[in-house]
């Protein structure tokens, strides 16, 4: 990987990482989003949205809510999306990307668990200000927040790249499960993933099993036909 | 899944007073403040939360305050605002509208203090179970039964970044307006029929979305032959049996990692 797609890749996953807290929160940090927009930064959309697919059955789980501590999927999947797109694709290299792309997820939800332990240092130590309402103080507690976001969501996506594309690139020759197979031990585990998800964000409501297995039927109906 | 709402705080909020018609305000402050929103997290800290974020949000309105931006009243505003509070980022936009009324209206102190307090569990809970729980999951399926249709990637990818944002950028939009029309009495305003009933809505259409997107998205990325995917749905339906017996003691991403690594080392290693 060239320096200069190292930048133009990390960059997208500071704006996109930026996202998905602090500002503007539209979901360009979605995996579905991110790493398809990874991909192309490398030339292969396709590549980018496959492992964009996969990452997003995974992310349906997550629900960023209040305090609690999630893996950051915005610059993991920039990076995941690049990383895909420099494997060349296929079912081997989904499966590793995959791989890399939640660890530096989980990698990344810590990193903004400290970027918040240090938004709350700052603040202390501005709190007489802040106590008086000084607008300054205010507009630049805000201002460093924005810029340490950024360069936190920077250095995941850096670092993602810097480890995981050397990393990809010497597993991937030694990847002795057929395409098939691999295919379908992805296929077992997203089922599982967002069959688990649904259940748990419909369960309680009247009607949506029902739903559920209607669109399960048009589903099945179609890939018969077709 | 999320938890229910919280009993919201009804009717007369804190001893308000009967509703007076409400100030006037620049059409740059609302925009900035509508603007401003957008980053209402950009300092969220364990302490204060979001409450850095409200008074950013609300000083472009306190600035209309009797003496300014040098006044007095102004500072002891901003003060105030920007102490500890939480909430869903979106529905925080009807805290800092309802807030910065109260201000320019030169409420009681205690009184916006006790309405701060009681708005940010149901701002919370109302928000996580409309947007996280529903329109966000509701947004992504749509998009992915549009890629499982066999419509381009661009497509779908626009159909998730308009149908989200419609909802998400409406939503601001609606409470930073009911906010600051109802002011501290913008309880009655989370009592909506669109807020207490739509996430059962919503939650229907993501089942049924879902039910039918999986299939479809997961045959045009990874089409197998039928006895390898007949093997494949079987151990994914014991997968997700095993996930709602865990009751979400297992988070999804935890098993995908344990699960990618287990086929990564067999593949490699054995």
């Amino acid at each position: 990987m060239s320096i200069e797609l190292l930048l133009v890749v990390t960059a997208l996953g500071a704006l996109v990482g930026l996202d998905v807290v602090s500002f503007p929160q539209m979901m360009f940090s979605r995996p579905l989003v991110a790493a398809t927009l990874g991909g192309l930064a490398v030339g292969d959309m396709d590549a980018g949205l496959t492992i964009g697919v996969v990452l997003e059955l995974v992310a349906l789980d997550t629900l960023p809510v209040g305090a609690s501590r999630y893996p950051e999927w915005g610059s993991a999947s920039v990076a995941a999306g690049a990383l895909c797109a420099l494997a060349g694709g296929g079912a081997a290299a989904v499966a590793l990307v995959a791989t890399a792309a939640v660890a530096t997820a989980w990698v990344g939800g810590w990193s903004m668990y400290l970027l918040r332990r240090a938004n709350g240092v700052l603040a202390r130590r501005q709190q007489p200000a802040l106590d008086a309402g000084t607008p300054a103080v205010v507009l630049r507690l805000q201002g460093l927040g924005i810029a340490a976001d950024i360069a936190r969501a920077a250095g995941i996506t850096a670092g993602a790249l810097i480890l995981f594309a050397p990393l990809v690139r010497w597993l991937l020759p030694r990847w002795s499960l057929s395409d098939d197979v691999t295919s379908a031990a992805l296929l077992a585990l997203l089922i599982a993933l967002a069959a688990g998800t649904v259940w748990r964000l419909v369960r309680g409501t009247s009607g949506a099993s029902w739903l559920a297995l209607a669109g399960l039927g048009a589903a099945v109906l179609v890939l018969v036909v077709r | 899944m999320i938890s229910s709402p919280e009993p919201l705080p009804q009717g007369n909020v804190a001893g308000v007073p009967p509703e007076l018609p409400p100030p006037r305000l620049p059409l740059r402050a609302w925009l900035t403040m509508y603007a401003r929103l957008l980053t209402v997290q950009g300092a969220w800290n364990y302490e204060s939360m979001m409450g850095t974020g409200i008074g950013f949000c609300t000083e472009p309105a306190l600035r209309a305050m009797p003496g300014g931006r040098s006044g007095p009243a102004y500072h002891e505003a901003l003060a105030r605002e920007s102490r500890y509070f939480n909430a869903h980022p979106y529905l925080a936009a009807l805290a800092v509208g309802a807030l910065a009324r109260a201000e320019l209206e030169g409420r009681p102190a205690a009184q916006i203090e006790r309405f701060r307090a009681a708005m940010c569990g149901p701002l919370g809970s109302v928000g996580d179970r409309l947007v996280w729980g529903g329109w966000l999951p509701l947004s992504s399926l749509l998009a992915l039964l549009v890629f499982g249709a066999g419509a381009s990637g661009w497509l779908a990818l626009a159909t998730f970044l308009v149908v989200y944002n419609a909802g998400h950028l409406g939503l601001r939009a609606w409470a930073l307006h009911t906010g600051w029309h109802h002011g501290l009495r913008v309880a009655a305003a989370l009592g909506r029929p669109v807020l207490r009933q739509g996430p059962a809505h919503v939650s229907r259409a993501v089942a049924l979305l879902a039910g039918a997107a999986v299939p479809l998205v997961l045959h045009r990325i990874l089409a197998i032959g039928p006895a390898l995917t007949a093997g494949a749905v079987a151990v994914g339906a014991l997968g997700a049996l095993a996930l709602i017996l865990l009751r979400g003691r297992l988070e999804g991403w935890r098993l995908a990692f344990a699960v990618l690594v287990a086929l990564t080392l067999a593949s490699v290693v054995l």
